[in-house]
């Protein structure tokens, strides 16, 4: 089992390119974006975001193409969710977001993961209900994801505690909360994040320093170790959120790396939505 | 025959090693009471004050001896098992009656059986050492028996109990486990500990217990592979070899193929390093170290309830849904098959909350209970025993945990310095042979070197065998450095001793956690309550004795009560007739019958054998008993109010010795012993909280009925044990959560409550005393107007002193002293003024006997001269809150109480209509009020006493606290009178120093 070391360390990212679909409206039950996206500007911030996975990251950037059919499948993180070598691939509560998931599939194979699906009819399970911290999982119980999805989660990863946290409304868990390093989780302020952190709290053996910010969506940012000697956190720029830039910046001992992505942001995405990241390498 | 033989020498060695302990122990310390160490003698050493301990373990030596030539005698007798059967063996040490041995299987580990011959009344703790013996092994304190049942489930098999009690009809096989996993196993100091946690581990993991993902299962497999086989040989080591070990519950070729593929990875690791990495992978698994129990929710939902180190954990299917770590937890209770935490209310909440949830049955929920109590006190408390006042405490507890915690263990096991013993691991013999030529692993380098056993040399191969010889040879030298093992545990103690600050802040930490189990308690209690109670009783019955036992007989409704009832007649008996010695036996036996019962109804038995023991004490307390049996909810049970007079009594004894100064510190063990008796049984803990805390407890008394409170002490007493429901529904809070458990209780026990009634009844004459003692105990003075010149103790309840004195007869008894017991005798005997005689008299033979240092405390207690007696409690009703004041200057207890009441008064034994108890808890404060109704010569009296303790810290202002308190009372019952007034002040006492 992947040591804490290896905690924020990855090798490889798999993206999906922005279908021109992006804009238009879900099918079946799902939410389309409530404001109408612009889609230059999506493309450029995916741009910007793959840019840093490769360059600043040093990340080697899986890029599936883009499905006109599948106007989500830009959030690559509901399809699956990875820890060490095994990835579970998900099935998402909106029907029509289940057709991502074979692509999804077909690259982690071939990264030689161990790829286990979920064979319960019953549940549904969108990535970005899970968190995983390094030492557990936490599954958000929310319009995506229910029970039985959590259950596949502990199922897989039998190694962890896997503890279940109530998120209300249409957010994922992941909407409004991260982990920002190793022992730090990084959540939003509104009540239904503070909420979510108590539960965690309470159900969690270990003690996690956290980090507010004035806004939910800034909670979500992606925390990736550079090798042996340093870190780096990929948050949410400050023009789009400027209040929740300071917190950040009390970090320490972390390379800061602010990235946009409002627009994929309008169908429920964030930062981490938009890849899974992967580590490759054996590390014991 | 050979069989036998061969094994004669090693019981006899036990015992030897036993005596030898425990002299140590007498030596050191009192307080610290280890099972392990003790083994036959702890019972009653837990219980005891500790200047007792020491006078106690030399009769215990005595005893002890007498066994062992019995066993010998015994075993060329023929073996029978004997079934569990209640039976009351008289003082069996003493008239050798021929043992018997019964054979017994213990599977081990690496799946090697282990047999011997055990006596047919050998506790737990005899096979445990025997076998701990028998692998070398010396960090015992993180593994344990399993009795052998059918059902999934872990049933320890108690070491501190006879074994035949807890198998029943069960065949003598055992299995040997991991009962705690140490959490870090890195830290433990042994490699052969970590072989046996790995091996552990290994079924736990195979049998699906521990799940793991695929990746661990296989390197945990390569791990296990290394240290069993060395490293991996392609010749040697073809395609097959691994089928031979199963990994998984669903072991795969794909997974075997991984592991083999690890295995390779891991060459030059040693076994013991092989081990170590895979306890570091092991313990990071989830459910390491959880021990799950099926469980309803409160909705009848399926879930499983997870004990472990950090506290109690709740799945449902295998997600976790929710948490309560220790320090949350202020009580576990269990009662029929409900189990029950209070959880200390969350940061904006108000309230603590009782979360529920339901067992298969009985059983279940109380091993679930006992497996919390377990695992709290080995994680989370430096030492399971109490402060010396704590040994009261344990009257209140039932079940406890008795072996050294993981704090304990660490200590002592530092203090390990044998050389690494040799052990065999399953196929060790191959791993010398793949040593050969093997390349050291660079890489564990510095890992070998770490591990002192194994001296890595440069050459790898060479230093292995190296590493075996050197362990072979020591392996000789092993027995002798089991001697050592004793003075490290002196060691230990001492060092616990030393840390006593330490201990009270986790204390304080964990203080909240109690540990309730209404039935349970009697039944558990290590003998904390049970001995102590006996030993009162047995004083007392002395007097009554054949009274009693006439009346017990006439009850014969109540077998099992009759079955009580016969044993406790057997311990007058013996008390009478022999010396001290038999006792703790006895009643250990006596305490197991119970559990041979089975029932819950034994439980209940179990109490009200305790009452009947207890009528020393009071009526009142019989009363309480009954009213708080059916309370259970809230767990203020009699029980809880017979320990907190000892706690209380505690206090008194120890002050003394203490500080003069110090006296605070023993109030606060009162208190604290009082909020366990509100709750039931309150684990011990709290007791260390006390350090800083100072308690006040007010008792006020309250009579409705302008009733006769007849100066006589009978009157009061009778009106104590009248109980007035009425009255109850207005005074109590809680009366609606009582009134629940009621039910329930009700239900299966009411039985055994009526019949206690009668007998209180009858013996309510001789009672009386007792009952008056008890509300002393309980810190209730009667408001006593006059405060005797700021004296330290002013005016001596006869009852306070009577239960620390009796208390400390029923210690002085054990000890063997026979001018303790006579005195004690003639205390239970007297009526007040004796009683207040005796406790003088206790206290000198305390002093004179015991260690000195311990005994100090009857001093302060002891206030024999003027008993202020205030007969009308009416007229006390104003109980000025200047003079508490005065009195906690002076004096750390203070009683105000009114005059005795005149003991044999009531010829005419009140009867006891209700008796209830309601118990209310605040933030700082504790109330528990009894209300008693009693028809007494056609005059129904209802009495309300209420005990309100007030815990906090020095910083409080426990005068205007004490005010507030009394004003309040007043403000509720206008009617009402003071009758006494009790303040103790409690701070911790400094170190159990002499030690």
């Amino acid at each position: 089992m992947a040591g804490l070391s290896s905690f924020g360390r990855y090798t490889h990212a798999v993206v999906r390119s922005l279908p021109d679909s992006l804009g238009a409206p879900a099918t079946g039950d799902g939410a389309g974006p409530a404001e109408p996206v612009d889609l230059a500007k999506a493309h450029r911030q995916y741009g910007v975001y793959t840019g840093i996975l490769r360059q600043k990251l040093g990340l080697q950037v899986i890029e599936l193409p883009a499905d006109e059919g599948l106007p989500r499948s830009v959030l690559v993180e509901d399809a699956a969710v990875i820890q060490g070598d095994t990835a579970l691939v998900t099935r998402p509560w909106e029907p029509a977001r289940r057709g991502e998931i074979s692509s999804i599939k077909k690259v982690l194979e071939e990264l030689k993961m161990r790829v286990v699906e979920v064979t319960d009819d019953g549940a549904t399970l969108d990535g970005s209900d899970v968190l995983f911290t390094g030492r557990e999982f936490f599954v958000g119980i929310s319009k995506w994801t229910n029970h039985r999805g959590a259950e596949m989660v502990a199922d897989t990863f039998r190694d962890f505690a896997v503890s279940t946290v109530p998120v209300a409304g249409s957010s994922h868990l992941k909407s409004f909360c991260s982990m920002a390093g190793p022992d730090t989780v990084a959540i939003g302020s509104s009540e239904a994040a503070k909420k979510a952190m108590r539960t965690m709290e309470q159900l969690t053996d270990h003690h996690y320093d956290t980090l507010t910010v004035p806004d939910d969506p800034a909670g979500n940012c992606v925390y990736v170790r550079l090798g042996p000697k340093g870190s780096a956190l990929l948050h949410r720029s400050p023009e789009e959120f400027p209040n929740s830039l300071q917190p950040f910046q009390k970090l320490a001992d972390l390379t800061l790396i602010p990235a946009a992505c409002s627009e994929v942001a309008k169908l429920g995405g964030a930062l981490s939505s938009c890849s899974l990241l992967i580590n490759k390498k054996l590390d014991r | 025959m050979e069989e036998r033989e061969s094994q004669l020498p090693e019981e006899v060695a036990e015992p030897k090693g036993n005596l030898e302990e425990a002299t140590i122990e007498s030596q050191q310390e009192a307080k610290a009471d280890d099972k392990e160490e003790e083994k036959h003698s702890v019972s009653s050493a837990d219980t005891q004050p500790a200047k007792e301990d020491s006078k106690e373990i030399g009769v215990e030596k005595v005893a002890d001896e007498q066994e062992e030539k019995q066993k010998v005698e015994e075993k060329r007798e023929t073996k029978e098992v004997q079934t569990a059967e209640i039976k009351m063996e008289k003082a069996p040490q003493k008239a050798p009656k021929k043992i018997k041995t019964v054979p017994c299987k213990v599977m081990l580990l690496d799946g090697t059986e282990y047999s011997c011959d055990l006596e047919k009344r050998a506790k737990g703790q005899v096979l445990f050492d025997k076998v701990c013996e028998q692998l070398n092994l010396l960090e015992k304190d993180y593994f344990g028996l399993l009795l052998r049942d059918n059902s999934d489930q872990k049933n320890w098999l108690d070491s501190s109990k006879e074994i035949k009690r807890q198998i029943r009809s069960l065949p003598w096989i055992f299995t040997f486990n991991v009962k705690f996993y140490p959490p870090d196993p890195s830290q433990l100091t042994e490699d052969i500990t970590r072989y046996f946690l790995c091996l552990q581990l290994r079924q736990d993991i195979a049998s699906g217990r521990l799940p793991c993902s695929f990746v661990t299962h296989a390197l945990l497999g390569s791990y296990a592979l290394q240290a069993e086989l060395g490293d991996y040989d392609s010749e040697e080591h073809n395609n097959h070899y691994i089928s031979e070990f199963q990994f998984a519950p669903n072991q795969t070729k794909e997974m075997e193929d991984k592991v083999v593929e690890l295995h390779k990875t891991h060459r030059g690791l040693t076994p013991a390093q092989a081990d170590s990495h895979f306890l570091e992978n092991a313990k990071r698994l989830s459910m390491y170290g959880v021990d799950l129990h099926h469980a309803k929710d409160s909705e009848g939902v399926d879930i499983m309830l997870g004990v472990c180190a950090n506290g109690l954990l709740i799945y449902k299917d295998r997600l976790r849904i929710n948490r309560f770590a220790w320090p949350k937890i202020l009580k576990i209770s269990y009662k029929r098959s409900n189990f029950y935490i209070k959880v200390r209310p969350a940061e904006l909440e108000q309230f603590e909350s009782t979360i529920g949830f339901k067992l298969p049955n009985h059983r279940a929920a109380k091993r679930l209970w006992k497996v919390c109590v377990e695992h709290h006190t080995f994680y989370r408390l430096i030492s399971p025993e109490q402060p010396p006042k704590a040994k009261f405490l344990t009257l209140g507890s039932k079940f406890r945990y008795s072996g050294r915690t993981q704090a304990q263990t660490r200590q002592a096991s530092n203090l390990i310095d044998r050389p690494a013993p040799y052990f065999e691991r399953t196929s060790s013999k191959r791993v010398s042979r793949s040593l050969d030529g093997a390349p050291v692993g660079i890489t564990d380098q510095s890992l070998l070197r770490d591990f002192s056993a194994a001296t890595v040399g440069p050459t790898g191969d060479m230093v292995f065998d190296d590493e075996a010889v050197g362990q072979t040879t020591l392996k000789n030298g092993e027995g002798r450095d089991e001697d050592g093992s004793p003075t490290k545990i002196q060691q230990l103690k001492l060092t616990q001793d030393e840390k006593p600050k330490a201990t009270s802040l986790s204390a304080s930490y964990d203080n909240d956690l109690n540990y309730k189990a209404e039935e349970e308690e009697v039944e558990e209690d290590q003998s904390g309550l049970i001995i102590s109670a006996a030993s009162v009783a047995e004083t007392i019955k002395v007097e009554t004795g054949e009274e009693e036992t006439q009346q017990q007989d006439l009850d014969k409704t109540q077998d099992d009560l009759l079955k009580h009832q016969a044993s406790i007649s057997e311990l007058k008996r013996n008390f009478m007739e022999s010396t001290p010695e038999p006792r703790p036996n006895e009643w250990e036996k006596r305490r197991i019958t119970p559990l041979s019962l089975q029932t819950q109804g034994s439980l209940e038995e179990e109490i009200t054998s305790i009452l009947f023991s207890k009528e020393g004490f009071s009526t009142s307390m019989k009363s309480t008993f009954t009213s708080s049996t059916a309370r259970t909810a809230e767990g203020t049970v009699v029980k809880d109010n017979v320990p907190s007079e000892m706690l209380s009594a505690s206090p008194f004894l120890q002050l003394p010795e203490k500080l003069a100064s110090r006296a605070e510190g023993p109030c606060t063990g009162a208190s604290d012993a009082d909020k366990s008796s509100h709750e039931t049984l309150n684990v011990v803990e709290e007791k260390k909280q006390a350090e800083v805390g100072i308690e006040e407890t007010v008792v006020i008394d309250e009579i409705n009925r302008g009733t006769i409170q007849a100066v006589t002490d009978a009157g009061e007493s009778r009106k104590v044990e009248h109980l007035s429901k009425k009255d109850s529904s207005s005074l109590s809070s809680d009366s609606s959560s009582s009134s629940e458990s009621e039910d329930e209780v009700v239900g299966e026990y009411q039985p055994h409550h009526r019949a206690a009634e009668d007998i209180i009844r009858e013996e309510q004459e001789e009672n009386e005393d007792a009952k008056r003692m008890e509300e002393c105990a309980t810190k209730v003075i009667q408001s006593v107007e006059t405060i005797q010149e700021g004296s330290k103790v002013t005016v001596n309840q006869t009852q306070v002193t009577a239960k620390a004195l009796s208390q400390e007869n029923a210690v002085a008894i054990k000890t063997g002293e026979k001018n303790v017991m006579e005195e004690g005798k003639q205390d239970l005997r007297a009526e007040d003024e004796e009683e207040q005689l005796r406790i003088n008299g206790d206290v000198s033979h305390v002093d004179i006997d015991v260690v000195p240092q311990i005994i100090c405390c009857s001093e302060p207690p002891v206030v024999k001269t003027e008993m202020v007696t205030i007969s009308d409690a009416t007229q006390r009703t104003e109980i000025s809150t200047k003079e508490v004041p005065i009195v906690q200057t002076e004096t750390k207890t203070i009683t105000y109480e009114s005059p005795q009441f005149d003991g044999s008064a009531g010829g005419d034994a009140g009867v006891l209509l209700s008796a209830q108890t309601i118990t209310s808890e605040s933030v700082s404060t504790t109330t528990t009020t009894h209300i008693t109704k009693t028809v007494k010569g056609g005059v129904s009296e209802t009495r309300i006493e209420k005990r309100i303790v007030i815990t906090g810290d020095a910083d409080i202002d426990h005068d205007q606290a004490l005010a507030q308190a009394i004003k309040e009372a007043k403000e509720q019952h206008p009617d009402m009178s003071v009758t006494r007034v009790v303040v103790h002040k409690e701070t911790e006492l400094a170190e159990e120093g002499e030690e």
